[in-house]
Formats: C-alpha cells, structure tokens, sequence
C-alpha cells in the first residue's frame, strides 16, 4: 500500500510538472517569435557564439558541431582530471590517476553515462568533481537537448535543424542551469550539505579518528538528476546519507530524475505540432514505467534468497543493500526510475535486489527509450516508432509514412543500424568479458549472478547509464577500456542515426493524410508500437537475461 | 492473353516449380535474398557438421535434412509465382513468331524483311490475313484487327489512321482491308515483349517498399546472428558447450524466414493478380504506388457513367397528349442510329407502347443530323399530301426551325428544357412543322454498384474526381447521383493535367485512366496511369499500366490490388517476427536445460520449456519443421494476398494486428507441440 501511495506520489508528481515544463522546454529551446524575452536570449547566445552560430545547419554541420563541441569538452575534462594533483581546489591533496581510468571517467561523463569506476571522495579533488564533471553534467545533457529539438525541427518538415551552438547554450543556460539552482537549494533544505571545505576529522566516543568526506553536494546532485546523469559525489551514490539524506531529498531526487526526459516527449510534440502523437508515445512510456515498476516492487517485498529459509519474520520484503531509511519499495523504485531514463544513480545495491527485480533494470537499459535520458531517451523512441510506422504501414496496404513523410530504404536502414549498434555493445562486450579473465577474473560471484553483473555493466554502459550492479572490480584496464569505448560509441551513433533520418525525411515531399494513411496518435498505434518495442527488446536480449537473473531466479524457486 | 483459371496447386504449375526450386539453389540466385541466403549457409554448415557428429547423426541429419527443405521450400514458393507467369508468357511468345514485314521504300515500292530488322520509323504494309510485324501506328487505312493474342478478346476491333485508334500492336492479325503501319517500338522493345518479360519476373526489379523491407529483414537477420553467435561464450561462461548444428538450428527459427521466403512470391503473384485481370503494369513500382494512390481522376463517360446517354421521360408541352409527343419523338428517331436516338424509340415503346414503324420512301424522307443545323428527324408525305416535318434538336436549333414555320417558340418548353439540363440531363426538344411537342429527356445512366465502390473507396482515404466535359450544371447533378468527392466540369486536357499537378503539390499520388493521345502528359504526369488498350500508342507509352480490356473501372481492382500486395508483406513480417516467441520457448530450454542443474534435478532453465516438450532433441527439431513448413502453409497466401476489405486504416491496422500478430504469437506453440508428438510418435527422435 505505501509502496503504491509512493508510485502515485512520484510518477503523478513528475507528470504533473512535466506537463508545463514541456511548455517551457519549447519556449526556450525551439522560440516561435522573434522578439520577447526567448528572443533576447537568443541574440546574447549567438553574440557569445561569434562565428559559430552563425547559420542554421542542415543534419550533417549540426552533427558535425555537436561532435566537435564534445571532443572538445572530452579534452578539457581529460586535461583536467590527469592535472588534478597541481590543480587548486584539492583540500585533501587528491593524487594522480591511472590513464585508463581517467579515460573511462571522462567519457563516461561527456556521454552523459556517468559510469564511476572510481569513489568520487576517495580519488576525485573538488576541481576535478566541479570543473570537470559537474560542468560535463551539464553540457553533456544539454546535446542530449540539443540533438531531440534538432530532430523535431526535421520532423516538423523544416529544411535546416538549426545551430548546434545557440541550442546548447539555450537547453544550459534556459533550461538545465534554472532547475538546478531550484532543485540545489531544495535539497539544502532538506539537510544536504553544501561546502567546498575539506573532510572533517572527528573523533568519535570511542576515541578513534574518523574522517567525513564532505563537499559541494547539493550542487553536484541536482544536475546529477535533472540531466539524467547519475554520477555520484561518494562512490556508494544516492545510498549516501548526504547525498540523500531523507525522505524528503528521496523523493524529490527521483522526481528529478523522470522529470526532463517526460518533458522532452511534450517538447517533442510541440515542435513538430502533434500533441496527440506525443501524448501516445508519453502513454507508451508511461505503460512501460509502470509496468516495470509494479513488477519490481512486489518481486522485491518478497525476502531475499539467504534469508528465505531462516525462521524469521519476512514480511518487510528484502533489505538486503538498502538503506533502512528508505525501506524495502524505495529502493526497486529508484533502480526502476534511474534504468527507464539514463540516469544510473542508485540508492539501493542492485547487486542485491532479488533476481527477477534485478532483470528490471537490465530490461530498462536494453530498451531504453521509457522516457530515457534527457533528450535523447526520445530520439531512442524515434527509432523504435520508425520501425513501428514500417511494419503497421505495411499492414494498412500502403507505403509506410510517419508525419507525413515516406519513409524507405534510407530510413529502415539507419533505424536497424541504431538498433544492432546497441545490440552488439552489450552482447558483444558480454560474450568478450564472459569468456575471458578480463571478465571472470573480476568477479565476485560465480554462476548465473556473476553473469548478470558482467551483462550490467555492458548494458549500463550501452545505454548511458552509468549504474553498477557492483560486485565486480571493475577498475582494470580492459574493463575501463572496454566500457569507454562503448560509451563514447553508444552516445554518439544513436544521436547522429536518428538526426540522419530526421534529415533526410525532411527533404521528402510531404505526403496528404487521409482516412487510409496510418494515424500514430490513436491507442491502436500505441499498442503497436508497445508491441514493436517489447518484441525488438525480447527478442533480442532474451537468450542474455534467461542465462542471467532468469536462470537465477528459477535455481530458487522450488 | 487467356486468363482460365488454373487452381493454386494444379500439376502443371507444381511439377516445374519443384524443378526450380532445385535450380535456384545457385549461389547467384540465393545471393538476392539475403535472409535464404544466410539460411543456405546454414544448411551448408549443419551438413559439414554431419562428418563430426558422432553419436548424434541421426538428429543432425534430419535438422541437415529440414534446414535444406526450408531454402527449397522458399525457392519453391517464388518457382510457384513465377510459374504462373511463364504459363502466359509461352502464350504470349507464340505470336511473336518469326514474322516477315513488307517494308515500304520511299517511292513507295515494297521490300520483304524479317521482322527483326525493322527500324523505328519505318513504314510497312500490313494486307488482310497477315500478321503486323511490330509495334505502330496505322498512317494509312482502315483495318479489323485480331488482338486475342494481347488481350484474349476474340473480337475483333478496329484499328485506322489519325484519332485515337490509330495504334497498332505487333504480333496481332489484320482480318480486312491494308494498312500501313508507321513502326514506333523496335524489336525487344515492343509491348509484347515488354509483357513476357513483365510475367517472366525476368527484369523484375524490387520496388522501393521491397527494398526497404529486404533491409529490414537483413539487419534482423544481422541482430539475431549476433544473439546465436555470442550464445557460444555466454554457454561456455555457464559450462555447456552449444554445438553448431543446434545453434544454427537456433538461429534459422529466429530470423525471418517466412517472409524472407515469400517476400519475391508477394512481388510477383501482385503483378499476377494484375494480369489476370488484363492489366500490363510497365514496372512493380507502378503495382506498389497503386496502393498508395489518394485521388482518382475518373472520366465521368464510361467509367462513372455507362457510354451513352439514354432518353428516360418525356415533357409534353401544354395541352399535348403524351402519346403525341412519343409519336413525333419516335418517328424523328426511326432513322437515327446512334445509340442516343435508339433508346428514344425505346422510350416510346416501353412507356406508350408505340411500336417501331417500318418507314420507306417515298413516304419518308430521313433527315440526318448535322453539325450545321444541330437537328435531324423526318419528312412525312402524309396521304393526304400535307407533308408533316418533324425535328428533334437542341433548344437553339428547333427554336428557329419553329420561326421558320411560322411558329413561336413555346416558353414553357423552354423552360421545361432547362429545367432538365439542371437536373444533369441533355434536353432534346421536339417539333412537328411551327409547334413545339416537348422535350425529351436525354440522362447519364449511372453503372450500377458504382456509388458503393466510390463509397469503399472513401473509407480507405482515397477521394474520386469525376472529370467531364459537360457544363458545371450537369457534371454537379451526375457527380451527386454517383456520389464522387468533386468534380471537373468543361474539362480540357490541360486542366487535367493542371488539377493532376495541384493534387501531387498538396502531397497526394494521383490515378487516372486515359486512352486519347491528348490524355498523354497527362497520364504521364500521374503517379498511376492506366492507358486504355484501344488508345493511342502514346496514350500506351505514358501511361505505367495498360488495361487491355480498355476498362476504365478496372482503375479500382488496380488499387486494391496494390494494397492487397503491401499488406500481405506487411501481415507475414508480423506474422514471422512473432513466431519466434514459442521458438525461444522450444529451443532455449532445451540448449540449456543441463546448465546450473543440481544432482538428481533437471536445470533451472529446463523449466522455461512451457510446451511440455519430449526430449532437447525434439524440441529443436520441431522448432525447425515447423519454421519449415509454415513456408510451404503459407504459400496460398502470398499467391492470393491478404483478405482486403475496404476500411479505414485505423480497422485495417487492427484486424491485421489480431490475425497475424496474435495468431503469429499463438500459433506455433500449437504447431510446435503438435510436431513433438508426431516427431516421437514417428520414432524419429
């Protein structure tokens, strides 16, 4: 019961305010007239810009532009985490760091996956936490952004998909810089400190030294949730007491974490002027959310497998890698929420969520297009409703259309593409680690769960997540190799694919709808495209999670 | 082209076909369907592994054994389709036998060359009982001419210089008279060998939705090699070593094999379709843009309306007996041949039992109708030697042959006329000498059922514009009782082509039918052009279809076929994708039914088997036979396509969600289990 009066409360509340933020999402990213305050803005962005903001660009310079922008910050952030021994800000004397960790921490953090193979208080000075990550929190949603608001204006029919440069700037300063300032200072009320001093030394009762780590956290968390990104201040993340201190930050931190990627898909609709479509797409999401949601908490109230044959109470479902504080729903509901979008946060180890609720965030991650990451969690979708408008096309006897617009040969292509990138990432990566020392050597537990951890970490990286099923040492070269290059590749295919079809359907002849044509804004359509989405996921990650939580599930089931 | 119909599985379409299926196992041939394809492949790898197999040979030899039927079944499947088109080819072919033209010199002299030698433009003489040597049009003469071998119709039909008859095709017989025939297609290019090779398959190219749709089914092919392929480290990780023969097992259920197989059958059985009902498509992109088609332009003569305008009532002027108006109306027709005037003496007879009158001279004397006086009728030299002259004719013509006989013209009649000309009639008033009978009312008879067609149509989406030349009062009256969405009245060749090029501006495909060689650009410019049979050779050239039956509401079997054609693809991508559900289910367990297992117990995983499945073995080979057979099962489908039932897309899109998602979901846990049993019943396993 408290567990659905929490659902109610956090998904009712995130689509309460992603309704009106999807208005605003609008006004700041895509403004329709050309004077007012969005305008404003919009002439200081490009005296900022200067020469790079000068012309709208068709798809290809708008993804030339995103990729130089990121190459860019991927630099910078690099720079500044392997000089952040002789960098200021470093009240604890943080040492150096090894090559390929701070490569895989700096792609993690450009391609908003924000995957941590490091403990942010043991190894990270608060430069390299503030100039480096925090600052790539930001921009790093921003493309996400940047990248759906340039694929709506193609879908919208519009030759060019605007400037790269004005649009980061815009979603930065407009959109991600308000929110988090609002949601920063909430969260300082709710006891999360805020400090750029250095670790306290206590001395507790029994006269042993202890140092707390402390820092700038309000400000680390808030984008960290807002902008889909999930990279702790501490290495244990949102379990942290203060990371989230209380009930109150619990809440309010998952609402933050749904909450852009719901108001992207109204972003979506507004742009490209068809409510109904989004508000379809939306209620796919939603079923999806929910779906999961249910599943994981009632898989999780019952008692976890050590304890299920003790004589004792097991009715408070399992604790095991949660924080009492929480309690046993919070937990799964967070693993839920931070899997559908591309958060990766966690507040409970979902190395130790009972099986069947750990294949929940498995199969968030491999369909990850319910909401999604900021941005790009929508442009995920695109794809799926690509081959969704294909295959029911077809079914209705005529060439297939979506918003008016033919879709063929180039378009099919470039969606499968998206598709099996995605595809091979983690299977691919799964199958190299699962049969090498590189992954079985990093193991802590045998059998079906340590193939579940090893599955996580490709499918956390795949899909920009950036949680950890943890129990895995990670924190070798090949597994910082491996998951750096499926991050940067993951980020940066889905993103150029889809803008690539959204440009190339914005140069066919827009097509007259009629009773015959296939409407993508009634339910029939979203059935079909909930079909198209659960088919496409089953199908292709089935065989993966039978071998992993399902096999371990069943090993337990008498 | 004889179209009797021949059943789906009759043994002279079955026998060669099954030798087909053989030949095309031709790499060069596998090669266009990548999903058969990667399937042969395999076969190929389950065959070499039957040298290994050790204990296990009797089982990988049946999976060997099935895996093959499965590539020969698919080959079967496209042998079936083509089959049925080089049954008419062979008709076809047999009257483009060697034939010898009389070539004309330009003194005018005649040169016997083969057939094959003729040049465009060259003139050649055709005289009664000879065979025209190749595509053209008559630029001298008049002639009867045999076209069965083209369009199966035994009539023959006649062909003369200038107009819209003009065009000639090669490989028909001229029964009377000589012509000489002006040649516009060159051996091998002519529309007889254009249409062998269109039923032949032989230069089928795939339309762009088949492209688009053969990509699709590569990249799945693509996604679910790499499932099987990593499914080898991820069994050796959980300590079972998966063979090749049982993933490739595996692997052959997952990828789309139905559709694979049967996607070239669709393609082909589509253009089928359309030939078995008379109609030449020029190319399979024209077949697939017929079912996406938004507006037809539909010419009102002959298709909406039937060809000829019938009398249908009577309009006496005042005081006039009615039977005296039918009297004067039939005696001014008796002579008028044309189907218009034929139905007046009709009229007359079936509503005031008037029969028709044998009149000679010199009693009569027959005036025919001209353009000049815009009237006809008859002289009457009565007994009594007052000679009676009546007339029928337009408003303007009798209203001064009344003045000139002293008359006046009858306001009332007048206004009767209009009246009727505002009701979409052709009024024709009738005179006997300077008084003013009444009118007859000429109408457009609207074909029978074709309100409901136009009615079907409108619920798929797809507007219909009737295009005539009648002023906007009639073309309004005749639209509504046919129920059309619009109409173009006073229409020109120029305003068609214009209404066509508004149409596609606002994003619509347009269809029309057309046979006159100013109906070219025209047809030409529309998405869907269906030149009529008995047009000219350039109405022929541009249009993307030819109706041989020179049947302008063939335009809507046209767009149903087509869309037939898109859904079936459609329905059996569905169809195939949800099968591999239960496939999952029948063979996962058993690959890993052994893994994580504790003493004495089967593995955790033995308990996904759903089905009840015998043994591991079973499993898999039933997962293969049934993927295998629901090949061969759905063959009559692809042949015949879908059921279509004209709807809107949003019921379409349900209805077919249900049958072939659903039934695709449902269907082989059935099949599979069914097999099972048989496979153990059978000792096969």
């Amino acid at each position: 019961m408290d567990a659905i009066l929490l659902i109610l409360l956090i998904v009712g509340g995130a689509t309460a305010l992603s309704w009106p933020l999807g208005r605003y999402l609008r006004w700041a990213m895509d403004p329709v007239s050309l004077d007012g305050p969005a305008a404003r803005f919009d002439r200081l962005f490009r005296a900022i810009g200067g020469r790079t903001t000068g012309a709208d660009q068709d798809w290809k310079r708008y993804c030339i532009a995103l990729l130089a922008f990121n190459v860019v910050m991927f630099g910078v952030c690099f720079a500044v985490l392997a000089l952040q021994q002789w960098l200021p800000l470093n009240p604890d004397g943080k040492e150096a760091l090894e090559g390929s960790l701070i490569f895989n921490t700096t792609a993690s953090f450009t391609s908003n996956t924000n995957l941590q193979h490091y403990s942010g208080e043991v190894s990270l000075s608060y430069c390299s936490q503030l100039a480096a990550l925090m600052w790539l929190q930001f921009v790093s949603a921003a493309t996400g952004i940047a990248a759906l608001t340039a694929m709506a204006r193609g879908l919208a029919g519009r030759p060019v998909l605007g400037n790269f440069f004005v649009d980061v700037q815009r979603a930065t300063f407009l959109v991600l810089l308000p929110l988090a300032v609002v949601l920063a200072t909430a969260m300082v009320c709710g006891g999360m400190p805020m400090t750029l001093q250095g670790a306290v030394k206590a001395t507790t009762l029994e006269g042993v030294e202890q140092v707390i780590a402390r820092g700038p956290l309000a400000a680390f968390l808030a984008i960290k949730q807002l902008g889909t990104n999930g990279g702790g201040f501490f290495g244990p993340n949102s379990t942290h007491p203060f990371e989230n201190p209380s009930f109150f930050t619990n809440v309010l931190s998952t609402i933050a974490i749904v909450l852009l990627p719901m108001a992207s898909v109204w972003m979506f609709g507004r742009i490209v002027g068809r409510m109904r479509h989004a508000t379809v797409v939306f209620a796919v999401m939603m079923a999806l959310l929910l779906a999961k949601l249910a599943g994981a908490v009632a898989w999780e109230q019952a008692p976890t497998q050590a304890f299920a044959a003790l004589p004792i109470a097991q009715d408070i479902g399992n604790l095991e890698g949660k924080e009492l504080r929480f309690g046993a729903a919070a937990g799964p509901l967070w693993a839920v929420a931070t899997t559908c979008t591309s958060n990766g946060s966690v507040n409970c180890m979902h190395d130790s969520l009972n099986p069947l609720t750990g294949l929940v965030p498995l199969a968030g991650m491999w369909l990850n297009a319910t909401f999604g990451g900021v941005g790009v969690g929508m442009i995920n979708m695109f794809v799926y409703i690509v081959l969704a408008v294909f295959v029911a096309g077809m079914m209705v006897g005529r060439t297939p259309e979506y918003l008016q617009r033919r879709v063929e040969m180039r378009e099919v292509k470039l969606a499968v593409l998206a598709m099996f990138a995605h595809a091979l990432f983690i299977l691919g990566g799964t199958a190299l680690f699962a049969c090498t020392p590189w992954g079985t050597g990093t193991l802590n537990n045998v059998g079906a769960h340590g193939f579940s951890e090893i599955l996580y970490e490709f499918s956390s990286a795949s899909a920009n997540n950036g949680s950890g099923f943890e129990g895995l040492g990670d924190n070798t070269v090949p597994w910082n190799v491996a998951t750096g290059l499926v991050m940067l590749l993951a980020r940066y295919i889905p993103i150029v694919l889809p803008l690539a079809i959204a440009g190339s359907l914005a140069k066919r002849r827009a097509t007259a709808s009629s009773a015959g044509t296939l409407a993508v804004d009634t339910p029939t359509f979203g059935v079909m495209l909930l079909a198209t989405i659960l088919f496409l996921g089953a199908l292709t990650f089935f065989p993966a999670a039978a071998l992993g939580p399902i096999a371990e599930h069943l090993q337990f089931i008498k | 082209m004889t179209t009797k119909p021949v059943s789906l599985f009759a043994a002279e379409l079955v026998r060669p076909a099954l030798a087909d299926a053989f030949r095309k196992l031709h790499p060069r041939v596998l090669a266009r369907n990548p999903v058969m394809a990667v399937t042969a492949v395999g076969a190929l790898l389950t065959t070499a592994a039957l040298f290994t197999a050790g204990d296990d040979l009797g089982f990988v030899l049946q999976l060997a054994v099935w895996l093959w039927f499965t590539v020969l079944f698919a080959n079967f499947a496209e042998a079936m389709a083509e089959g049925r088109g080089k049954a008419q080819a062979n008709a076809l072919r047999a009257a483009r036998a060697e034939t010898f033209a009389r070539r004309l010199r330009d003194d005018g002299t005649e040169q016997r060359v083969a057939a094959t030698e003729l040049k465009q433009g060259d003139r050649v003489a055709v005289a009664a009982g000879e065979t025209i040597p190749a595509d053209g049009d008559v630029i001298e003469g008049i002639a009867s001419v045999d076209e069965s071998a083209v369009t199966g119709e035994s009539a023959p039909v006649i062909r003369e210089s200038g107009g819209d008859r003009c065009a000639v095709s090669g490989g028909t017989r001229v029964l009377s008279d000589r012509i000489v025939v002006r040649v516009t297609a060159e051996r091998g290019q002519g529309f007889l060998d254009r249409m062998i090779a269109m039923v032949e398959g032989a230069r089928r190219q795939k339309t762009p939705n088949e492209l688009a749709l053969t990509v699709l089914l590569a990249a799945l092919t693509l996604i679910f090699l790499l499932v099987c392929v990593t499914l080898r480290p991820f069994g050796d990780y959980a300590g079972v070593q998966l063979s090749t023969p049982v993933l490739v097992a595996l692997f052959v259920c997952l990828i789309p094999t139905t559709i694979g197989a049967l996607l070239s059958a669709i393609g082909i059985s589509g253009i089928d379709r359309l030939i078995r009902r008379n109609v030449m498509a020029t190319s399979g992109r024209a077949v697939e843009a017929a079912g996406d088609v938004d507006v037809l332009l539909l010419d009102k003569t002959g298709t909406i309306t039937l060809g000829n305008r019938v009398a249908t009532r009577l309009v006496p002027a005042t005081g006039v007996e009615p039977e005296r108006l039918a009297d004067a109306a039939q005696l001014a027709s008796l002579a008028d041949g044309t189907p218009e005037g034929r139905s007046i003496v009709v009229l007359a007879k079936e509503q005031y039992g008037l029969r028709g009158r044998e009149l000679t001279a010199p009693h009569a004397t027959f005036v025919p109708f001209t353009a000049a006086t815009r009237m006809s009728g008859v002289d009457l030299a009565d007994g009594g030697g007052r000679p009676r002259r009546i007339r029928k004719g337009t408003a303007d013509a009798i209203g001064r042959f009344v003045t000139e006989h002293g008359g006046r013209p009858d306001r009332e009649v007048l206004a009767a006329a209009e009246q009727v000309a505002r009701d979409g009639g052709t009024p024709l008033l009738v005179a006997d000498g300077g008084r003013m009978l009444g009118v007859i009312q000429l109408k457009d008879v609207v074909k029978g059922g074709i309100r409901q067609r136009f009615a079907q149509l409108r619920a798929v989406g797809i507007r219909t514009v009737m295009i005539t030349g009648d002023n906007p009062l009639t073309a309004a009256a005749i639209a509504a009782e046919a129920g059309v969405d619009a109409f173009l009245a006073e229409a020109t060749p120029e305003m068609k082509l214009q209404r066509i090029r508004d149409e596609q501006a606002q994003g619509r495909l347009v269809a029309m039918t057309g046979d006159g060689t100013n109906d070219a650009p025209a047809l030409a410019q529309a998405d869907v052009g269906v030149a009529m049979n008995t047009g000219t050779q350039a109405a022929r050239e541009a249009g993307n279809m030819v109706d041989l039956d020179s049947n302008p509401t063939k335009l809507l079997d046209i767009v149903e076929i087509g869309k037939q054609l898109i859904m079936t693809r459609g329905a059996l991508t569905t169809f195939s994708m949800a099968n591999d559900v239960a496939k999952y289910f029948a063979i996962l367990p058993a690959m890993f039914a052994a893994i994580y297992a504790t003493a004495g117990a089967p593995g955790p995983l033995a308990r996904l088997d759903v089905m009840g499945l015998h043994s591991p073995e079973s499993a898999i080979l039933a997962a293969v036979v049934f993927n295998a057979l629901i090949i061969v099962a759905l063959i009559p489908l692809a042949l015949r396509g879908v059921a279509y039932r004209p709807a809107s897309a949003a019921v379409v899109l349900r209805r077919n969600l249900l049958i072939y998602g659903l039934g695709g979901l449902v269907a082989p846990f059935v099949g599979i289990k069914l097999l099972d049993l048989l496979l153990v019943a059978l000792h096969l396993v």
